[in-house]
């Protein structure tokens, strides 16, 4: 996993609510048994004029001018700001590869779907939470500014703007340790492997119907 | 101390805690489909890693199999890519196992969340996961049953276990008796137009009260699917007789004395009187209308007797903007009663409403209209759950009254729900569907989803347009 330390990147606006993951990567592009290649289609929909399938050379594909990702002036952003309940909709975890294989690092919103949350941490890819106020200002200055550049700094827990603003935001101790480090989670857990086994026994004496071992 | 059903579940499985609170939980039962496992056999495969416990997965194809052409076998399915992943799920069983897998063509193939419990291999006190977000279905038998990303799939796969923090604890309660012709479909679009999609985010949602306790299993199924929909990862109902009713004599469940050990065990998966909620929401059965989504998003909904809103009417700058996009994708004009809606294509189906309660009740409203399918609805088609449910529903005639009005009976499947087989709406077209989700392009590019219960998408196939079915019955 890349390991997350401290980001000084260029940010863009998503000024919308709810955005789903079927936006952030649409079905088609779900039937690939790979873990890269998602970049290129992230909000497809949205982001091209016609319609995308896998396998199109994207680069000959007529591109919606009004997308905001489109725009010149966002250009290489790696920090994604955007409305609440961002990522909601399905488990696809497909959705932050995208988010990450497009350039971005971290998207800040004043709330995240649950999965999509938990997904983004698996790959590094950094959500922040911070309050409605604080994303309202961060988007409007953003639109405000050509080249807003934000900070992010994982061990502080804060986000720093331009104007030396500074935002602190909650992680988890675990989420935050494993990011620094760039732990896999699995590694970790079979640390643990003692005392899964011990646990599995232990269930298995007590309820032995939750280990059906008949192969239908 | 008093606990809830969550609590129960949730500590009955930690392994280890760290200190912030993170805990290790052992997972019981592992749903896996083609879509959202190939990259975690892959993982596995690069990392050298074993699977922990093959016996803990039922396994199927369901998201990219066709609805049609099964006689031509695997080369029924056309997209290459769809072809691709499904070849993959066999390979992977073949190397890994599983307790079972029902692979594309077998009779008891289907939707991952119909198969799971049908099988009897979702059991009360379980832990069930999938990589799927309507894994929620599985809370209705008094289990811990949420969806999962890939990373956390192959997780599973090599420790048996998740990395998981307690969730919050939130109470639905609905009391009192539904009104004729409104189900548990139109239940759960009511409480996520109340409490919005974001309503349940870092919940884990029990449902419970007269009104819940009243719904057949197949309802409790299709309640607990949509718990995602609010943004509860898992929701769950308590075990209680009609759960057993359900699962005793299915495959997978306990035989003899084995099921009465585990029954009484079972008794005990409910809260605990005077157990601590973090947030209660009360609803009255008997105000729940039939529904219909107006938007791209669950909670933009109404009852049949609505109208179109107007975003005109609405303050808060961002929700009126949001709502003005709404209305522009789905081509609605402000102030339109429901019932003036005209679609062009009826799906009943998905892991929401393809059960054979669903479909008994769709086809019990086609044949009560006694009429064929509307000359403005180009398609109408009814994709059961399983291929058991397919079955039973033939078996009963079912079928018959679907297809001699005019809709098409195809193989079991997630289907036109997200449309990564053939079954998709063209750009613009409008559907009356039985599935979850109407955001955009969910059924196809440009296509416009209306979210209704499977009798109301019954109606409307008939009618061409949105109609109450409350006036049948
Ligand atoms: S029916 Fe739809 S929501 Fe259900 S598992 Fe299939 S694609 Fe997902």
């Amino acid at each position: 996993m890349d390991k997350f330390v401290v980001h000084k990147g260029l940010v863009a606006p998503m000024d919308r609510e709810n955005v789903d993951t079927d936006a952030i990567i649409p079905k088609q592009f779900l039937k690939s048994i790979h873990r890269t290649g998602f970049g290129v289609n992230l909000f497809d929909a949205w982001r091209y004029k016609n319609e995308g399938q896998p396998g199109m050379d994207n680069a000959t594909r007529p591109l919606n001018p009004d997308f905001v990702l489109n725009q010149a002036r966002y250009q290489g952003a790696s920090i994604l700001v955007a409305g609440k309940n961002f990522g909601c909709g399905s488990s696809r975890e497909h959705a932050p590869w995208a988010l990450q294989q497009y350039g971005f690092r971290a998207v800040i919103a004043p709330s995240f779907a649950d999965i999509f949350f938990n997904n983004s941490y698996k790959n590094g890819f950094l959500p922040i939470a911070l309050t409605d106020s604080q994303v309202r200002r961060l988007i409007d200055e953003t639109k405000g500014f050509v080249g807003y550049e934000v900070t992010i700094d994982l061990n502080a827990q804060t986000v720093t703007t331009p104007g030396g603003e500074v935002m602190a935001f909650d992680i988890t101790p675990h989420r935050k340790f494993c990011l620094l480090n760039g732990f896999d989670d699995i590694g970790l857990s079979l640390r643990h492997a003692e005392k899964i086994t011990a646990f599995e026994a232990a269930r298995k004496a007590r309820h032995p119907y939750y280990f059906n071992t008949r192969i239908a | 101390m008093a606990q809830t059903l969550y609590d129960k579940l949730f500590d009955s499985h930690v392994v280890h805690q760290e200190e912030d609170g993170t805990a290790l939980v052992y997972i019981d039962r592992h749903l896996v489909h083609e879509v959202t496992s190939p990259q975690a056999f892959e993982g596995l495969r690069v990392a050298g890693r074993k699977l922990w416990r093959a016996d803990s997965i039922v396994s199927t194809a369901d998201h990219n199999t066709p609805t049609t052409g099964w006689d031509r076998g695997i080369d029924g399915i056309t997209d290459p890519t769809s072809k691709e992943q499904v070849v993959t799920l066999d390979k992977n069983m073949k190397i890994y196992g599983a307790l079972a897998y029902f692979p594309f063509l077998d009779k008891r193939q289907g939707i991952v969340h119909v198969i799971g419990p049908e099988q009897g291999a979702t059991l009360p006190g379980m832990t069930v996961v999938c990589g799927d977000s309507h894994t929620s279905t599985h809370g209705a038998f008094a289990c811990l049953a949420h969806g999962i990303g890939t990373s956390e799939v192959e997780h599973v796969m090599a420790t048996q276990c998740l990395v998981a923090k307690k969730m919050k604890n939130m109470l639905i309660r609905v009391e009192g008796i539904l009104p004729a012709g409104v189900t548990a479909k139109d239940m759960a679009l009511a409480i996520i137009g109340r409490i919005g999609t974001a309503g349940g985010t870092g919940c884990a949602v029990e449902f419970a009260g007269s009104a819940i306790r009243a719904l057949t299993m197949e309802g409790r199924m299709t309640l607990c699917n949509m718990a995602i929909e609010a943004g509860a990862r898992a929701g769950m109902i308590a075990f209680d007789d009609a759960t057993a009713a359900y699962l005793k004599g299915r495959t997978f469940a306990p035989k003899g004395k084995e099921w009465d050990i585990a029954v009484e065990y079972w008794k005990t998966l409910k809260s605990d009187d005077g157990a601590h909620f973090d947030n209660v929401i009360e609803l009255r059965a008997e105000t729940i209308l039939p529904q219909v989504t107006w938007g791209t998003s669950p909670e933009m909904v109404t009852g049949i007797d609505g109208r179109v809103p107007d975003p005109e009417k609405i303050k808060d700058a961002g929700k009126r903007g949001d709502m003005e996009r709404a209305l522009l994708y789905m081509g609605l004009t402000p102030d339109t009663p429901m019932t003036e809606i005209h679609i062009d294509k009826v799906f009943i189906g998905s892991c929401t409403n393809s059960r054979i309660e669903d479909i008994r009740q769709a086809a019990w409203v086609v044949k009560r209209l006694g009429k064929r399918v509307a000359g403005n609805v180009k398609l109408a088609l009814v994709v059961p759950g399983s291929g058991l449910v397919k079955a039973q529903a033939e078996a009963e005639g079912l079928h018959t009254i679907f297809t001699d009005a005019g809709f098409e009976w195809r193989e079991p499947g997630c289907s036109m729900c997200l449309a990564m087989n053939a079954d998709k709406l063209e750009a613009g077209e409008r559907s009356a569907s039985t599935s979850n989700r109407n955001f955009e392009g969910r059924q196809g590019t440009g296509g416009r989803t209306h979210l209704v219960s499977p009798a109301m998408a019954a109606a409307a196939a008939i009618e061409g347009k949105f109609a109450d079915v409350r006036r049948l019955v």
